[in-house]
């Protein structure tokens, strides 16, 4: 299954469903309207996605955290996360895939800096940011990671428990990253490639990135403050 | 020395806040487990207020030998911030279960429409409006 959080990109979410349906459509597209006021539910629905409304605004984290509890209810085995705006091409699932396919890995992470080729080239600031925190879960995960910003993953059973779980609801990735290494889970990285976005715009703003850091800084500290419970890898 | 002055104040205040506090969960607007810091609170100034002896002692510990009130202050600032910290996890506690309950409805919306899709309108309701609208 695919899951796919969306705040107000009906001009994308569409083509985002059509592409990942087109794909492969085996795989089940379940979008999370993260309390739109335009009509990104009844778009996907048209394309034939399962939308989940929430309520009112909980965020990207808690969004997305929606859709592994669906995947956790529903018996799902195998779940891919991608934005709802188009920057994650469904013709890199496969990448992502591989190792969770194989039983290599429970959490798959596509990264824009694994190969040092990638055509990824964000602006200094950000190129700054994103290697810090690479560099900080890496240190405090015990493993290297490269890109920990990046929404665009796979998970196995493990995965999809543990994030269904315990998931952060704010500026989610980096930390989760974290905690998924911090309870034992298999973490991979493969590199992939990703489109600058068509329409809308990030949802990090430069007055927000202040809040970003140090939120999320902190987040990271406390994460590895906490002691979390040891899953046992899918396969054992 | 307190001045008498400042200890009477003092003590009619932190009753009036007891009292307050004391209305409030009688009226059920303001739970039990809320009030118990406020009561706190309002019963430390009390007892600092009346004990004259007590606030001088506890002033020439803290090194506060020019005006022992100012004892009286830093205790009811310290009260406030224990309260507002603990309005603080409330808060968090809150927030996480308000989003827990809006994952879950929309995870059961979901199931809803899914069950009222496969499931066949009722024949004995639509039956009885047709009556209805015969009726009429």
């Amino acid at each position: 299954m695919a899951i796919v959080p969306a705040w107000n990109e009906s001009g994308a979410i569409g083509k985002v469903v059509d592409e990942i349906t087109g794909f492969d459509p085996a795989i089940d597209v379940v979008v999370i309207d993260d309390c739109s006021t335009d009509d990104t539910a009844e778009v996907a629905e048209s394309r034939g996605a399962t939308v989940l409304r929430l309520p009112f605004n909980v965020g990207i984290g808690g969004a997305v955290q929606t859709g592994f509890r669906y995947a956790l209810e529903e018996g799902y085995d195998v779940a891919v996360r991608l934005d709802g705006d188009g920057q994650h091409a469904a013709s890199e699932i496969t990448k992502i895939l591989g190792p969770v396919d194989a039983g290599d890995a429970d959490l798959v992470i596509g990264s824009r800096f694994v190969d040092p080729d990638g055509t990824y080239r964000p602006p200094f600031a950000r190129r700054i940011g994103i290697g810090v925190f690479a560099r900080l879960v890496s240190i405090l995960g015990g493993q290297r990671v490269t890109d920990t910003t990046s929404g665009f993953v796979a998970l196995d059973r493990a995965g999809i428990e543990l994030f269904a779980r315990e998931f952060p609801h704010d500026y989610p990735e980096v930390e989760a990253t974290l905690v998924a290494l911090r309870s034992g889970l298999r973490v991979t990285q493969v590199q992939v490639d990703m489109r600058e976005r068509t329409t809308g715009s990030s949802s990090i703003t430069f007055v927000r990135s202040l809040y970003y850091i140090i939120k999320v800084m902190l987040a990271l500290l406390v994460a590895s403050l906490r002691r979390y419970p040891r899953l046992e890898s899918a396969r054992q | 020395m307190t001045p008498v002055r400042v200890s009477i104040v003092g003590a009619i205040a932190s009753l009036l806040l007891i009292l307050v506090v004391l209305e409030l969960v009688r009226g059920r607007r303001l739970k039990e487990r809320y009030a118990l810091l406020w009561l706190a609170t309002g019963v430390v100034l009390l007892v600092l207020s009346i004990w004259r002896d007590g606030l001088n002692t506890i002033a020439g510990w803290a090194g506060v030998t020019s005006y022992p009130p100012a004892v009286l202050f830093a205790v009811a600032t310290l009260f406030i911030l224990l309260v507002l910290l603990h309005y603080s996890t409330v808060i968090s506690k809150l927030t996480d279960e308000n989003v827990d309950l809006a994952q879950r409805i929309a995870l059961l919306e979901e199931r809803v429409s899914r069950l009222a899709a496969d499931e066949p309108r009722n024949p004995s309701a639509a039956a009885s409006r047709i009556d209805q609208i015969r009726r009429n």
